[in-house]
């Protein structure tokens, strides 16, 4: 099957994602890279649960004095919200509808603006209300690295599938961009799978102390 | 739908069957993402509750866990045919991960 192949949604492949050679080759590639995605989140985690609270005195401020849930629920649920709308922008993808998988699209990149806003209006809070610097102390330096990597991870995603949506606003779907669409999709679920460690190891954990 | 078959040749009918598989493997989604919302509320409000921290880590753990393979396995379809090499690279990765985390973590502590 070419990859410039015009198609109907009756034509179109059960698993566009993988019709062709150099999709098969991405989706396999993708998923070396998210395995190894793991390993460098889990080195930035184990980083922070060392040196946790680590502060040089009772002057600074520890995880149970930052933290606020209900600023920190409201993003999981932004960010798990638009976790299920990538879901359906795929599923209109395999269904050849592509006005509606870019609809979906872009319901995900405004729940992801969303999130990166409550996560830059967190950071300048701690840093103004509580001198919660990256360089104030250990905990600091822990904290901004992983949970600011998580952010600049939601920043790439969201540069990644405007970028997908601008580029092919004219040219629907093909065989050459379902692919990119779909990896695209999977590293904004990989995102929220970090999240979910995120606010269970940070916020959650950080809470009881 | 007997006369629904995938194989049956006829593109009418295969292209019908797979709308209608589609259509049902949405619905699962939408049941998974009730799931891992209610999965976090729970979490939530079992640190909200204030429970001992004996009680409340282990337990926020393990929904953590349990969310993140309903993400891999529904969301990101894992659990479709042709995941093998997936598999393979998400499981190596959260061994090496879980080693990392376990000697940083005793290094530190102990």
């Amino acid at each position: 099957m070419a990859a410039e192949q015009k198609f109907t949604p009756q034509t179109w492949p059960e698993s566009p994602e993988q019709a062709t050679l150099e999709g098969k080759n991405k989706f396999l590639g993708f998923w070396f890279f998210l395995g190894g995605e793991t390993v460098l989140f889990a080195s930035l985690f184990a980083t922070y649960l060392a040196l946790k609270d680590s502060v040089p005195s009772d002057t600074h401020a520890k995880a149970a004095d930052l933290f606020e849930l209900p600023l920190v629920f409201l993003m999981t649920m932004l960010l798990l919200t638009s976790s299920l709308t990538s879901v359906f922008a795929m599923y209109h993808m395999k269904n050849y509808n592509f006005k509606k998988m870019q609809q979906w699209l872009f319901i995900t990149v405004v729940l992801g603006l969303a999130f990166l806003g409550c996560e830059i209006y967190e950071f300048n809070h701690y840093y103004h209300e509580y001198e919660h610097k990256f360089t104030s102390s250990a905990f600091g330096s822990a904290f901004y690295t992983l949970v600011g990597f998580h952010g600049g991870h939601v920043v790439f995603g969201l540069s990644w599938i405007i970028a997908l949506m601008i580029r092919n606003a004219k040219r629907g779907l093909n065989l050459y961009n379902a692919p990119k669409f779909y990896l695209a999709s999977l590293y904004w679920h990989f995102i929220d799978v970090v999240w979910v460690f995120i606010f269970t190891v940070v916020y959650l954990m950080g809470m009881v102390g | 739908m007997a006369n629904l078959h995938p194989n049956s040749g006829d593109p009418k009918v295969t292209y019908e069957y797979r709308r209608k598989k589609h259509a049902e493997e949405m619905r699962m989604q939408v049941i998974t993402f009730t799931m891992m919302i209610f999965f976090t509320v729970i979490a939530f409000a079992a640190v909200g509750a204030g429970f001992s921290k004996w009680f409340i880590v282990p337990f926020v753990l393990l929904l953590a866990v349990v969310q993140v393979i309903f993400q891999l396995y529904y969301f990101m379809h894992m659990s479709h045919k042709g995941h093998e090499a997936p598999q393979l690279f998400m499981y190596s990765g959260v061994i090496v991960a879980f080693v990392t985390i376990l000697a940083f973590v005793t290094i530190i502590w102990w």
